[in-house]
């Protein structure tokens, strides 16, 4: 019987790929349901992805295994459950103080994180000297490297006008950018194709059994 | 009350959190992983929030009828059936209510969340993320035509990756000799991407983190005040 079962599932997720592919032609009803089985079921998942893998191991549990030494873990349930009042319009403004224990604890991890990894972390590794490397192709790119990051750097600096010296420093700075922007757009494009040679791969080879394994 | 008492905690989590990098002292010392684990217990109540909020957005609309609101039962009767599968059997780790109820897995070959997830969930999401494969290439067309150096920069790194990071690039300049290897496309392609594109990044990362602090430092302090709405 599961064989059967993994048949009608292959099928049923076929007939849904051609579904969403259907909007490639126009927006159309076969898209439009598939669509919201998409939602519905995405929506289903993250909720009991969150209560079995967030709420059970890190509230329920030790809640009800050692509830005395877990007392404190009754405050974060609180606000937890004043963050649903926010479905309630009449009380909907309790959520708020939720809202600033999220937002306080995410400015402050943010603001330790951020120094740390974004900007200390990278100005260390942009200190380098660049006629340490081992030969000159690695010279000339370190060196492009540290006049890429300045210069972008300078780009992003809107304090002052940018016109001059300053100004072409900063031109020089969005070249760069460009660059970073046209590899990152290549990457996207990489990820989308592979996807969608994974589609055609399931369609030829688990559907159709054109493609042996 | 209703704008104080939420600034206040605010200023008084966020400082604490601040403070505690500098104090590696009880009870500074474990405070900032306390209250990440806080954090994330109240962003699981925020996500079912989410959720929720999707019902009764739908629910709302199948009552009063809006344009095409046959199609929003279909969304409620799959978040539905995700559910009580999820919560009646379990996951493929965890036990539901009925517990592993080892009749329903011989008979679907896994339990009925995890089956959904496989051949519906698993193939609409890729798909849908594969239709945008079509749509770049339209964006391509526009965002590809050099009109000017930036655009033509854009162009050539997106084309040189795109090369030198496929077997069609090997292929392409293999016939170039040994002592020419640094014109091989997969060897631009890592130079770009070791160089070139690390650069834009590090400038990129480098702002950004400036502007989370800047961001961060006006939460803390009550001057950004837009997260907590308009009353």
């Amino acid at each position: 019987m599961a064989l059967i079962m993994e048949r009608i599932g292959i099928w049923v997720g076929a007939i849904l790929t051609f579904a969403i592919f259907s909007f490639l032609y126009r927006d159309n009803p076969f898209y439009k349901i598939a669509e919201q089985i998409f939602i519905g079921i995405s929506a289903g998942y993250w909720f009991i992805y969150t209560i079995y893998n967030i709420l059970i191991p890190n509230l329920f549990t030790p809640l009800l295994t050692n509830f005395s030494a877990n007392l404190l873990l009754l405050l974060p349930a609180l606000l937890g459950i004043l963050m649903l009042c926010r479905l309630i319009p009449r009380i909907d403004w309790v959520s708020r103080y939720s809202i600033a224990l999220v937002v306080g604890t995410t400015a402050g991890l943010f603001f330790k994180r951020y120094l740390q990894s974004d900007v200390i972390n990278q100005m260390n590794a942009t200190m380098i000297n660049p006629f340490s490397a081992p030969d000159l192709a690695a010279t000339i790119g370190q060196l492009i490297l540290i006049i890429g990051t300045v210069t972008g750097i300078i780009y992003f600096f809107f304090s002052k006008k940018h016109e001059g010296v300053f100004g072409g420093t900063a031109r020089v700075g969005i070249f760069f950018l460009m660059i970073s922007f046209g590899a990152a757009f290549g990457y996207t494009v990489m990820a989308r194709i592979s996807l969608l040679i994974g589609r055609l791969d399931f369609l030829l080879g688990d559907w159709l059994g054109i493609i042996k394994p | 009350m209703r704008r104080q008492i939420p600034l206040f905690i605010t200023f008084f989590i966020g400082t604490i959190i601040l403070v505690s990098e500098f104090i590696p002292h009880k009870p500074f010392g474990n405070i900032s992983t306390t209250l990440g684990g806080w954090f994330l217990i109240i962003s699981g109540f925020a996500i079912i929030l989410g959720q929720l909020n999707l019902f009764k957005v739908n629910l709302t609309k199948i009552s009063r009828k809006a344009p095409n609101w046959q199609y929003y039962i279909i969304s409620l009767v799959c978040f539905l059936i995700m559910l009580v599968c999820g919560i009646l059997w379990g996951t493929l780790r965890q036990p539901g209510l009925l517990y592993n109820s080892e009749g329903l897995v011989a008979f679907f070959g896994l339990k009925p969340f995890d089956y959904i997830f496989k051949y519906l969930f698993e193939n609409l999401s890729a798909t849908m993320f594969s239709l945008l494969a079509f749509f770049m290439a339209s964006a391509s067309y526009r965002a590809f035509r050099a009109r000017n150096a930036e655009s033509t920069l854009l162009l050539v790194a997106a084309v040189l990756v795109m090369l030198g990071r496929t077997t069609i690039g090997s292929t392409l300049t293999g016939w170039i000799p040994d002592s020419l290897t640094y014109l091989h496309l997969p060897n631009i392609a890592n130079f770009i991407m070791e160089y070139l594109n690390t650069a834009g990044q590090r400038a990129i990362m480098i702002c950004a983190g400036l502007g989370v602090i800047g961001s961060s430092l006006r939460i803390i302090l009550g001057i950004e005040r837009s997260y907590l709405g308009g009353r």
